[in-house]
């Protein structure tokens, strides 16, 4: 599986701290501001980019993500380039990057030349929010031919036998859904959150990060004391979608992730 | 023939379940639910109910006889589900699936509608047992059918405009599938056509297989055979596969889907998804769409708002590869000639979906024998599309 995934986890834990996972949606504003925010993300203490790839049809997120990838498409984005980026990208960081794609944008491309391409390109992982394990089959053998991690996600909704098949099928981490609902709603009941977590941490031998309505340092705060990862996407994106003019936007959005990775690092 | 969907949800390739995890339990106790409610004694009897009573099934199979005379050639029979309430099929599905959320205990309905008559039929069906409704609607589509819009407020529902993509049924149904995600202990989706995941095109299927269940007698009792062709509009494809499959193992009655050919084929303008699309998946399904070399959707366009999407039925798609039916399209111009026709020569003024099945009949009809028997599914009535038309027309009314 992949190794640098695995080793910034490993990393993390031995320095007791936990992952932030900053999302990104790539080209927007455009693909070479995606590669600068991912070198500067890093340095400003983000552990793992989640890479959206902007679809046209984007079920699972709400309005600050659809109208990210809406900019994305505009700015010319496709799958292609967005992975020769990943490859231009690997000779400047070594960050682990986990690709967070519909699946149509893999079955437009093939699943097997799909996960040859991202493998070669220095992917370390595919986050897919519109195919549960049950419809993963066609993916299966080709990212594990290509070392690519699945990475599933769960849901407060879940059962518990469900829970179980996500924390076999997923690997490199199991992604948490925080709430029901979809990407940028508020976050609530952390309760909820704190217990859900607890008991998947029980059958998963692969890391939790939560993510959905991760939206401010104090929420990140509170998550990491639940979970080995977090992850922030519509925070970080709605930061570059009001500073898309600026040319100090790279820096706005690395002070903001800063203060994320800040607030989860115990004094 | 084999009994489809098997157990994943799959016809041949086609369909499955592509939806976000938060989704999946509630799939699978929609599953549950209705096989337990198909078996079910007192839900057959309280649906032959509402069907037979409330929406006045069965609807009939009229000899359009002055239509036939003006093509010249085989014998054209109307199924009327334009005379159902509410004026469409659609509502033979929604009273199914109202009566499946309450035994689910859930009192919350939610719906996307692109022409309006499946927003109506809910918000109907949601009024008639007591449910809050809501009906998710592109704003162009509440533009093109600004009266669906006012009927489904005054049946006491909701209706939010959404105003993402091209504004039509398929950003419609993103952002129903959106509230499912955010509301799903609470409400019920009912999705209108046979699209979207398991279980939704096998039991939208089931619902509207009374389609073509009543008219196979039918046409056996006027005819003492079975008809020679179906003809039926294909958007999702819930009236086409209604009527086309109480037929599908009768060897010899060859069917026809006709999609919307928008401005032609060429000009890219069109929602003919079998004359120009690929499989891929879309809004929780494996089935042709229309789509880029990257897998991003194309906008579609039909004159018709309920034929205007870009997917089809996965069932569709395997009857289509297997060569078993036929698609086809009829384009904006043409449907709309079969518009004034039909109220013409039939007084009927058919839904403009339900239009581009008449038209393909204008084309059919002609290079048949007199003895031949086609019959086409008049899936809606076209008063909802009045103002549309007008507007067209550069009438005001």
């Amino acid at each position: 599986m992949s190794g640098r995934l695995e080793a910034t986890f490993q990393r993390l834990r031995d320095k007791k701290e936990k992952a932030l996972i900053a999302y990104l949606m790539a080209g927007d504003p455009g693909l070479v501001e995606t590669e600068q925010l991912v070198v500067a993300l890093e340095q400003a203490g983000a552990d793992i980019i989640e890479l959206g790839v902007p679809f046209s049809d984007p079920i699972a997120d709400g309005p600050v993500i659809q109208q990210a990838a809406e900019r994305g498409l505009k700015s010319g984005t496709t799958l292609r380039k967005i992975l020769a980026s990943v490859t231009s990208l690997r000779k400047r960081t070594n960050i682990p990057i986990v690709l967070m794609l519909y699946y149509n944008s893999i079955h437009a491309m093939g699943c097997e030349q799909f996960c040859k391409a991202a493998s070669t390109a220095g992917v370390d992982g595919l986050i897919v929010p519109d195919m549960p394990p049950d419809e993963a089959g066609p993916l299966k053998g080709p990212a594990d031919a290509a070392s690519l991690p699945l990475i599933f996600l769960l849901a407060p909704t879940s059962t518990p036998s469900r829970r179980k098949l996500v924390a076999e099928e997923s690997h490199g981490f199991v992604y948490y859904v925080s709430l029901t609902g979809i990407t940028g709603a508020k976050l609530s009941n952390v309760t909820d959150i704190q217990q859900n977590v607890k008991k998947l941490k029980k059958v998963s031998t692969s890391p939790v990060a939560v993510g959905f309505g991760v939206a401010t340092p104090e929420d990140a705060a509170q998550v990491s004391k639940m979970a080995d990862g977090v992850i922030v996407g519509s925070a970080i994106v709605k930061r570059i979608a009001s500073h898309q003019q600026d040319p100090a936007m790279v820096s706005h959005v690395a002070e903001f992730v800063r203060s994320l990775k800040s607030a989860m690092v115990p004094a | 023939m084999p009994h489809l969907p098997d157990t994943h949800g799959r016809f041949g390739p086609y369909g499955g379940r592509y939806v976000p995890e938060t989704l999946m339990p509630a799939l699978l106790e929609l599953e549950e639910e209705y096989a337990k409610a198909r078996k079910d004694r007192r839900f057959k009897t309280d649906l032959a109910y509402y069907l037979k009573e409330y929406v006045g099934r069965p609807t009939s199979l009229y000899r359009a006889d002055r239509l036939t005379r003006k093509l010249g050639g085989a014998k054209v029979y109307l199924k009327r589900e334009d005379l159902c309430h509410t004026g469409a099929h659609k509502i033979n599905n929604a009273i199914g699936q109202v009566l499946l959320a309450m035994r689910m205990k859930k009192r919350r309905i939610i719906a996307e509608t692109g022409a309006g008559q499946h927003g109506v039929a809910t918000a109907t069906a949601a009024a008639m047992f007591g449910l809050d409704c809501e009906v998710y609607m592109g704003t162009e589509d509440m533009q093109r059918q600004a009266l669906n819009v006012f009927r489904m407020r005054l049946l006491g529902a909701k209706v939010t405009g959404v105003d993402a993509g091209s504004r039509t049924l398929k950003d419609a149904i993103s952002e129903a599938m959106r509230d499912w995600t955010t509301n799903v202990r609470t409400t019920h989706y009912i999705l209108g056509s046979v699209l979207g995941a398991h279980p939704y095109p096998m039991m939208i299927r089931d619902f509207q297989a009374i389609i073509g269940k009543e008219a196979r007698k039918q046409i056996l009792a006027a005819e003492g055979k079975l008809p020679d062709y179906l003809v039926a509009c294909v958007g999702g494809g819930s009236n086409s596969i209604g009527l086309f499959h109480a037929f599908l193992g009768d060897r010899k009655v060859k069917m026809i889907g006709v999609e919307a050919g928008g401005s032609g084929i060429v000009s890219g303008k069109h929602a003919a998804r079998f004359s120009g699309g690929k499989p891929g998946v879309l809004q929780g399904t494996m089935t042709y769409l229309l789509q880029d070399d990257n897998g991003q959707i194309n906008l579609t366009h039909s004159v018709s708002a309920g034929l205007d999407y870009a997917a089809v039925g996965p069932e569709h798609s395997l009857y289509h590869d297997q060569g078993r039916i036929e698609y086809t399209y009829a384009t904006d111009t043409e449907a709309m000639a079969a518009f004034d026709l039909l109220a013409r020569q039939e007084g009927i003024v058919p839904a403009l979906e339900s239009a581009h099945a008449i038209a393909h009949v204008v084309k059919l009809a002609p290079k048949l024998k007199k003895s031949q028997v086609i019959i086409a599914n008049l899936s809606g009535r076209g008063d909802k599309d009045v103002q549309q038309v007008a507007r067209m027309r550069g009438v005001e009314l």
